[in-house]
């Protein structure tokens, strides 16, 4: 998860240009020697370090003038920025890192992905830096290290925001209807069936892209079971899925599909196309649950929508009964930049001074708390001051760092290989193709893969 | 030889390279490590690969019992020598000019139940949810190739029916043969060559399709859609597991060749021989 405004993966729209014939040559090519997409950004030699990141504006200005502000800065050591889109960029970098000619550094999620480069030894260990430079980490949300860390070694440094899934709903909607937003599950269930005699979907749901439909799951396994039921999946412990609130919570979630809770052809519908947030600001929809990054594009998009004061936010309700503490949230807790272990000293050198010196500075902190959303930098609220979306930004703010857990996205915590086959299953739960049996023991089958 | 040389290249090589690769694991970023059958035995193993095998097969069925058909009739009618059908062949031939990656993105937006066609024009009928029901996606996909592809096969068919000498036509006009009869007994048969070329373009087409279902449905719902190639890029590219997504590229190429030498045979041995006028 990533924090680009309009989508989280527009894989769909981007990676069209990857047909069967590249993806024989990309299989192909073995060994250090570069394959397609090495381009001028060597790994090796040369002074300047390069740093590859995602184009979606405003973000990607942000991280442009960051690097510019540091080459103004460090004459001798500059860094070369290279945008990318989001798609093309998970393509590239894995290619890139593959044959050895990754960029110094290496822009991501953390997470499971973060796990394979350390595995396959391509990024650099930075735990003795950030000890030296304690300043530099005191200065960042503690709970923004989680993903960084990979068997207590700290392999990413930080950066950008944090990105909390937020209960969006329309309170137009909610007025017509003559309801009030749910402060349980028990609440939510019942308002199914208000909404749907009105002729209003409950929840939007852009289905297809099916890290959409975890999110309910991550909400639901927290809410009922609390933080540890997926961290002992994320711990490869055996059967960790066969817990009971894993089991509850599978089974509450196909209870609200078969109330019909999503809007008629979710699954169908894909997050990249934005086509879910505007069946909630059309009024098609009451509710959805869906990124912090969903709000910048839905004030642009929605027209008097967000700036009439029309959608209300909250965190995940808790569940009857359940264990998991109401304040918890999931999500992105932040994006990480890593160093390639590939570069040459001096490259490392410019990126460390560069994580030191220009990664959510305070030029930078103001910057990200422009596009709408919260720097994880302590204090950051301090920022907010006079923004329009002060009120959205102090309260992602409050719900982060109030947060006794802020557990990644599961897709992103697990390896590629398990994340596939979960968001394929979970697709096939809310498909009410498989039962909530099946989804476990199909899990628990590919624990630490 | 050059001919030969690129072939080596850019054929031979990367297939002996997908071939090794499938006798390793590799995630796509550290070293390579021989693994003998493993990835094969994972990809066999998994109920996943028999069912994305039917559904390729299903598709490509599906799609030439739509296509040849149609592109015969279309190329039939085309290939008249009034003006104005030249006019229709060039208009005609617009879809396959236009990238799978734009028809999907076009269909998807149109078949919306939300947003699309049905909803906007309030016609009851088209607001179904055609992407998220497994029968009506695979029509959908089924329909969307056919789309594109007709116009092109309907060019190869005119190009056939205007080589067949117009003195067999004449004399079975003589003979008081109608059009249909004429169809049948001269047409279709003297056809044949043709619809073999076009059927094996279509066959091993099809083995491919990957963009536009990938856009479309992204193989879904569930995994109805899931066509070889898409599994191939979900194992190979979103699940980091290179060794099995190289199998599944050896095996999408046997099936391939199997089934261009099935559809050779089927033709008669003779089907490269020149078929000049009175042959």
């Amino acid at each position: 998860m990533e924090s680009t405004t309009p989508s989280r993966r527009t894989f769909l729209s981007l990676s069209l240009g990857i047909p069967l014939g590249a993806a024989l040559a990309a299989c192909g090519t073995s060994g250090p020697t570069p394959a397609g997409g090495g381009g001028g950004a060597g790994g090796s030699g040369g002074s300047k370090a390069t740093y590859w990141y995602l184009s979606v504006q405003p973000q990607e200005g942000v991280r442009a003038r960051a690097v510019e502000r540091f080459n103004k800065a460090n004459p001798n050591g500059q860094i070369t920025g290279t945008a990318l889109q989001n798609d093309a960029y998970k393509t590239k970098i894995k290619t890139a890192i593959g044959a050895g000619q990754a960029p110094t550094i290496i822009w991501g999620w953390g997470g499971g992905t973060l796990r394979t480069y350390v595995q396959a030894g391509q990024v650099e260990d930075l735990t003795s830096w950030f000890d030296q430079n304690a300043a530099v980490k005191d200065r960042l949300f503690p709970s923004s290290f989680g993903a960084a860390t990979i068997d207590g070694k700290i392999y990413a440094m930080p950066a950008e925001t944090m990105q909390p899934i937020v209960l969006y709903y329309n309170k137009k909607i909610f007025d017509k209807v003559g309801v009030q937003p749910p402060e349980s599950w028990g609440d939510i269930m019942a308002l199914v069936p208000k909404f749907n005699a009105a002729g209003i979907a409950p929840f939007s749901l852009g289905g297809q892209s099916r890290w959409t439909n975890m999110m309910w799951l991550e909400f639901l396994f927290d809410r009922i079971g609390g933080p540890e039921v997926f961290q002992a999946v994320f711990d490869a412990k055996k059967d960790a899925w066969s817990h009971p609130a894993a089991l509850e919570a599978l089974t509450k979630l196909q209870d609200l599909v078969k109330a019909d809770g999503f809007i008629k052809g979710f699954s169908s519908i894909t997050a990249d196309s934005n086509a879910d947030q505007a069946l909630l600001y059309t009024g098609k929809a009451a509710m959805m649950l869906h990124g912090g990054w969903t709000y910048g594009s839905m004030s642009t998009d929605g027209g008097d929508f967000v700036s009439g004061g029309h959608l209300g936010y909250m965190n995940f309700p808790p569940v009857e009964g359940g264990k998991g503490d109401p304040s918890n949230t999931v999500g992105n807790p932040g994006q990480y930049l890593s160093i390639s272990s590939k570069a040459t000293a001096e490259q490392k050198e410019i990126a460390k001074k560069f994580f030191a010196t220009a990664v959510l500075n305070d030029e930078d902190v103001k910057e990200w708390a422009g596009t709408g959303a919260v720097p994880i930098v302590n204090g950051a609220d301090s920022a907010f001051a006079g923004s329009k979306d002060a009120d959205f930004l102090k309260f992602v703010y409050g719900v982060a760092s109030n947060a006794k857990s802020f557990a990644q996205s599961w897709d992103q915590a697990l390896s590629p290989t398990a994340a596939e086959v979960l968001l394929d299953n979970i697709a096939k739960l809310f498909q009410l193709s498989i039962t909530p049996q099946q989804f476990v023991s199909n899990m628990n089958a590919v624990i630490g893969s | 030889m050059p001919a030969l040389a690129v072939f080596v290249a850019f054929g031979v090589i990367p297939l002996a390279g997908v071939l090794f690769l499938s006798f390793t694991s590799w995630d796509g970023l550290g070293d390579i490590q021989l693994s003998g059958l493993t990835s094969w035995q994972a990809v066999l193993g998994d109920p996943g690969l028999l069912h994305a095998l039917w559904v390729t097969l299903l598709v490509m069925a599906a799609s030439w019992a739509v296509q040849t058909p149609a592109s015969i009739l279309i190329g039939v009618f085309l290939a008249g020598r009034q003006r104005y059908r030249a006019l229709l062949a060039v208009l005609y031939f617009i879809p396959l000019l236009l990238s799978s990656a734009a028809i999907a993105i076009a269909y998807k937006a149109l078949l919306d139940p939300n947003f699309g066609l049905g909803a906007g024009l309030h016609i009851g009928l088209l607001t179904q949810d055609w992407l998220g029901e497994p029968v009506l996606a695979f029509s959908v996909v089924i329909f969307a190739v056919s789309w594109q592809f007709i116009p092109f096969h309907s060019l190869i068919y005119q190009g056939g029916v205007r080589q067949i000498p117009r003195s067999m036509y004449e004399a079975a006009e003589l003979d008081g043969a109608g059009r249909v009869r004429r169809f049948f007994s001269i047409t279709l048969p003297q056809l044949k060559y043709t619809i073999i070329t076009s059927s094996t373009l279509m066959v091993v087409g099809s083995l491919t399709f990957f963009d536009l279902i990938f856009v479309l449905t992204a193989g879904g719902p569930g995994d109805a859609t899931r066509v070889l190639a898409l599994d191939m890029y979900k194992r190979g590219f979103q699940a980091n597991l290179m060794g099995p997504a190289s199998a599944i590229a050896v095996i999408l190429v046997l099936v391939g060749l199997a089934l261009a030498l099935l559809l050779r045979r089927l033709g008669g041995g003779d089907a490269g021989a020149s078929q000049m006028e009175g042959a």
